[in-house]
C-alpha cells in the first residue's frame, strides 16, 4: 500500500497547504473588521475627520485581504469531499450542519453587505453604511464561531452515535454538540490571535510611518491604538491560553505530551523543557534546557503532580513531536514577545513618548507578522497535535481520505502551489504597497475612479469640507 | 415524524441553490467570458463595475450547494467530489483567479492586462469545468458501496465536454443580457449584436445535449421518449421554443430587461430537464436521494436555520441589488 500512503500524504500536504495560506486571510479580515467598524462608529460619533481617513485607508487593504479570505475558503469548502470523501461520509450528519449554518448566518452576511461596504460609500447615507460594516464584521464573527465548533467537535467529540452504515450521527442535543467541550476555550483563543494579529499589523504600518514623519495624524492614532490592542489583549491571550492548554489536558493529553516534550511518564512532578531537539526514535528530547517540577506547577497547579507521557500512548496513536514541540514554542514565545511590546508601549504612553520612541517603533515593524507567525504556529500545535486522527480517538486520518490516486493528487497540489504563490503572492504584494503609502488627510476610497459617482457629493467629503474632487490627488 | 419527507424538501432546498447560483453567478461568469471582447478602457471598466459589488453574494450560493450537500446528502457529496476531482479543482482555481482579479485589477494599473487576463481566464475555466461536472454526473459514477471506485478521468467524455462548452455559451449569454440591462451606448449595442449569436448557440446547445440525453442511460431513454409519459415531458421542449421566440423577439425589439429575463428562463427549463432526467436521483442510476440522505435530526436541524435564514439572505440581497440599481458607467453607479 505504499501508493496509497503517498496518495495519503500529498492529500494531508496539500490540506495543510491551503488552510494554512486561507487562515492567514480571517486572522485578519476578523480583527480588521472590528477594527473598521470601531473607526466608522468613531467617526460618526466625534466627526473626526482622522477616523474617516484611517478607515478608508484600512478599507483598501481589507478588500484585498477578504477577497484572497473569500476564494481560499471555497476551496477549503469542497476539499474535505475532494480529498477526504469518507470523513465527510461519516461525520457529514453532524458537522455538515454546522457548516451549513456558517454559511447561512455568516458568509451570505459578509457577502451581502461587502458590496455596500466597498461601493456604496456614496449610494447609501453614513448610518446605512455604518450598518453595513457592523453586518461584516458580525458576519466574520458568527463565521469563527461555526466552523470553530466544526473543528472542535473533530478534536473532542460528544453527543453522536454511530448508525449502521459507520455515520456518526447527533444522538444528544444539538447544543451539546455545538458548544462541546473544547469549544468555548479555543473559540476566544483564536478570536483573540485574530485581533492580535490585526494590532501588530496596523501597529508596524502606524509605526512604519511615524518613523518617516511621527506629526502624521493618521500614523499616531492608528499606532496609538494598536498599542492599546496589544497592551490588553497580549496578557488576556496568555491567560486564555493558559486554559485552553489545561482543557487540552483533560481531553487530548497526548497532545500536550507532544507540546511539552514528555516522552516519558513523570510519577512526582514532570519538568518544564524549555527548549531541546525531541529524539523521537530514542524517545527523549536531547539537549534540554529545563526547570524541574515546573510543568507539573503550570498544568496541575503542584509542584509534585505525577504527570503521564507518551510512555503511556500507543506508538500508534501518538502525534509527531517534533512539529507540535517547535509549533508550540513558536507561539508562546510570540505570545510573549507581544506582552513585551504592550508593556513597552505603555511605559512610553505613561512618559507621553509613545510617537517618539523610535525604537518602540523600529520593535513594532519588526513584530509586525508575529501575529500571522503566532496563529500559523498555534494552529499546527492544535491540528497536527491531535493526529493520527480526524475525529480524535474515533477515526484516523488515513481512513478518512477520498479514494484518489497519487498523481490525481499530486497534480492538484501543484496546481494549488503555483496558483497560491503567484495569486496571493501578488495580493500580498498589493497590500504592502498600499500600507506603505502614507495615510493622508483625504484617503480615497477602496474604487476611488471606478467607482466615483458623478452628482453624488460623498457624505465623507462633505463631513470635511471638501468636494470629492479635491481630495483627489 | 409527520407525513412531509424532509428528504424531498432538501432535495429541493439544494436545487434551489443550484438554480441561484447559476442564475447569478452565471452572468458574472459570462461577463468573465465576453471580457476580451469589450474595449479595453471605460467599456470593460463599466462591465466589471455592473458585477463588482454583488460577485460574492452570488458566489455564495455555490457555497451553499457544496456545504448544503455536506449536510443533508452526505454520501453524496462523498462520491460525487471525488469523481469529479479534476474539473472541480480546476473549477475551484479558476475561482480564485477570477475573484482576485476584480481587486488587483485596480489596485495595479500597470498590469491591468494581466489581471484582465485572469479574470477570463478563471471565468472560462470555472464555467467549463462546472459543464462538464454537470456532465458527468448525468452521464453515471462508478460506484462500489459507499465510494467511488472510477479513475481521475472517469468524467472526460464527449457528452461532458459538450456541456461544458453549452455551459460556457449560456453564461456568456447571461452576462451579455445582464450588460444590456444594466449598461448603454456603444457597450450595449455591442451586447445586442452578441446576444443573438449567443442565443442560437445555446440553442443549439441544448438541442445537442438534449438528444443525446436519453442515451446515456434507460432511465433517460424512458422517462422522457416513452409513451404516455412524453406527453408531459414534450411539454419542455415545447415551453422552449415559445421562451426562445419570445428571446429573440425582445432583442429586435431592442427591449433592456426581457432578453435577461428570457435568458433565464432557458437556464430555468433547462434544469428542469435536468430534474425530470435524474428524479429521484442523486447519483444517477446509483445513488437515490433517500439512500444518500442524512438523518432525521440533522434535516430537521438544518431546516429550522434555513426556513429563517433564506428568506432573510433573499431580504438583504435584494436590498443590496437595489442600492446599486439603475445603469451603471465606467465610474461607477449613477
Amino acid at each position: 500500500m505504499i501508493e496509497n500512503d503517498l496518495a495519503i500524504n500529498l492529500a494531508r500536504i496539500q490540506f495543510a497547504f491551503t488552510i494554512s495560506f486561507h487562515f492567514l486571510f480571517p486572522a485578519l479580515t476578523i480583527g480588521l473588521a472590528s477594527y473598521l467598524a470601531v473607526l466608522e462608529g468613531l467617526w460618526l460619533k466625534t466627526d473626526k475627520g482622522v477616523y474617516a481617513n484611517l478607515y478608508r485607508y484600512w478599507l483598501k487593504i481589507f478588500a484585498i485581504v477578504f477577497a484572497m479570505g473569500v476564494v481560499s475558503g471555497i476551496v477549503m469548502s469542497y476539499q474535505f469531499g475532494t480529498n477526504w470523501s469518507v470523513f465527510s461520509d461519516k461525520a457529514g450528519p453532524i458537522i455538515g450542519p454546522l457548516m451549513a449554518y456558517e454559511v447561512l448566518t455568516a458568509f451570505f452576511l459578509e457577502a451581502g453587505f461587502l458590496g455596500v461596504m466597498l461601493f456604496g460609500i456614496n449610494k447609501v447615507g453614513r448610518k446605512l453604511h455604518f450598518v453595513a460594516t457592523l453586518a461584516v464584521a458580525i458576519g466574520t464573527f458568527i463565521s469563527a464561531f461555526w466552523i470553530l465548533s466544526v473543528n472542535s467537535w473533530m478534536q473532542t467529540p460528544v453527543g453522536f452515535a454511530i448508525n449502521d452504515v459507520g455515520q456518526y450521527v447527533p444522538a444528544a442535543g444539538w447544543w451539546e454538540i455545538i458548544w462541546n467541550p473544547s469549544f468555548p476555550y479555543r473559540l476566544v483563543h483564536t478570536l483573540l490571535a485574530a485581533y492580535l494579529t490585526t494590532a501588530f499589523a496596523v501597529g508596524a504600518v502606524g509605526a512604519w510611518h511615524l518613523l518617516k514623519d511621527k506629526s502624521n495624524l493618521g500614523a499616531r492614532k492608528m499606532f496609538s491604538m494598536a498599542m492599546w490592542m496589544a497592551a490588553l489583549v497580549a496578557p488576556a491571550q496568555i491567560f486564555m491560553g493558559d486554559l485552553h492548554g489545561l482543557n487540552t489536558l483533560e481531553h487530548q493529553p497526548a497532545k500536550v505530551m507532544a507540546m511539552e516534550g514528555h516522552y516519558q511518564s513523570y510519577p512526582d512532578g514532570a519538568p518544564l523543557i524549555l527548549f531541546g531537539i525531541p529524539n523521537s526514535a530514542e524517545k527523549r528530547v536531547d539537549y534540554a534546557i529545563q526547570i524541574p517540577k515546573a510543568s507539573s506547577l503550570i498544568l496541575k497547579h503542584d509542584l509534585n503532580a505525577p504527570l503521564a507521557g507518551l510512555d503511556t500512548i500507543p506508538d500508534a496513536d501518538e502525534p509527531p513531536v517534533g512539529i507540535v514541540f517547535w509549533a508550540f514554542r513558536i507561539m508562546v514565545g510570540l505570545g510573549f514577545a507581544m506582552l513585551g511590546i504592550g508593556l513597552w508601549s505603555l511605559l512610553a504612553r505613561m512618559r507621553k513618548k509613545l510617537y517618539d520612541w523610535t525604537w518602540l517603533h523600529r520593535a513594532a515593524i519588526v513584530m509586525g507578522p508575529s501575529g500571522f507567525i503566532a496563529v500559523l504556529a498555534g494552529w499546527v500545535t492544535t491540528e497536527v497535535g491531535r493526529q493520527p486522527f480526524t475525529i480524535y480517538g474515533l477515526l484516523r486520518t488515513a481512513e478518512s481520505a477520498a479514494p484518489l490516486d497519487a498523481p490525481a493528487v499530486a497534480a492538484s497540489l501543484l496546481a494549488f502551489v503555483v496558483v497560491y504563490f503567484i495569486v496571493f503572492g501578488a495580493g500580498i504584494w498589493y497590500i504592502f504597497k498600499l500600507a506603505a503609502k502614507t495615510p493622508e488627510a483625504h484617503e480615497p476610497t477602496p474604487h476611488d475612479g471606478p467607482t466615483r459617482t458623478a452628482g453624488i457629493t460623498p457624505a465623507a467629503a462633505v463631513l470635511e469640507g471638501h468636494i470629492d474632487k479635491e481630495a483627489r490627488t | 415524524m409527520t407525513g412531509i419527507d424532509l428528504t424531498i424538501i432538501w432535495a429541493g432546498i439544494i436545487a434551489f441553490a443550484v438554480v441561484v447560483y447559476v442564475i447569478m453567478d452565471g452572468f458574472d461568469l459570462g461577463i468573465g467570458i465576453l471580457f476580451p471582447n469589450f474595449k479595453v478602457g471605460p467599456e470593460r471598466d463599466t462591465a466589471m463595475n455592473s458585477i463588482a459589488p454583488v460577485w460574492d453574494g452570488n458566489e455564495t450560493w455555490l457555497v451553499l450547494g457544496g456545504g448544503g450537500l455536506l449536510a443533508a446528502f452526505p454520501l453524496a457529496y462523498a462520491i460525487i467530489l471525488p469523481a469529479l476531482y479534476a474539473p472541480l479543482i480546476a473549477m475551484l482555481l479558476g475561482l480564485v483567479l477570477r475573484g482576485v482579479a476584480f481587486e488587483f485589477r485596480w489596485r495595479d494599473p500597470a498590469h491591468r492586462a494581466i489581471w484582465d487576463v485572469a479574470f477570463t481566464t478563471g471565468s472560462v475555466v470555472a464555467t467549463f469545468a462546472q459543464g462538464v461536472t454537470l456532465g458527468a454526473l448525468l452521464q453515471g459514477i462508478t460506484v462500489e458501496g459507499r465510494a467511488y471506485a472510477g479513475g481521475w478521468w472517469e468524467w472526460l467524455t464527449p457528452f461532458s465536454l459538450l456541456t461544458g462548452f453549452a455551459l460556457l455559451a449560456g453564461y456568456a449569454l447571461l452576462g451579455c443580457c445582464w450588460l444590456i440591462w444594466k449598461t448603454e451606448g456603444p457597450l450595449q449595442r455591442q451586447c445586442y449584436s452578441y446576444a443573438g449569436r449567443l442565443g442560437i448557440l445555446l440553442l443549439l446547445a441544448i438541442i445537442a445535449v438534449s438528444a443525446a440525453t436519453p442515451f446515456l442511460e434507460a432511465q433517460y431513454y424512458h422517462r422522457w421518449l416513452a409513451y404516455p409519459g412524453i406527453i408531459a415531458t414534450a411539454q419542455i421542449p415545447l415551453a422552449t421554443a415559445i421562451v426562445s421566440f419570445l428571446f429573440f423577439r425582445s432583442l429586435s425589439k431592442r427591449k433592456e430587461v426581457q432578453p435577461f429575463l428570457y435568458a433565464l428562463l432557458l437556464f430555468g427549463l433547462s434544469l428542469i430537464g435536468l430534474g425530470v432526467s435524474m428524479w429521484p436521483d442523486i447519483i444517477p442510476g446509483r445513488v437515490t436521494i433517500w439512500e444518500a440522505a442524512a438523518p432525521y435530526d440533522s434535516q430537521i436541524f438544518m431546516l429550522v436555520g434555513a426556513a429563517i435564514m433564506v428568506p432573510i439572505i433573499l431580504g438583504y440581497t435584494a436590498w443590496a441589488y437595489w442600492v446599486f440599481r439603475g445603469k451603471v458607467g465606467s465610474d461607477g453607479y449613477h
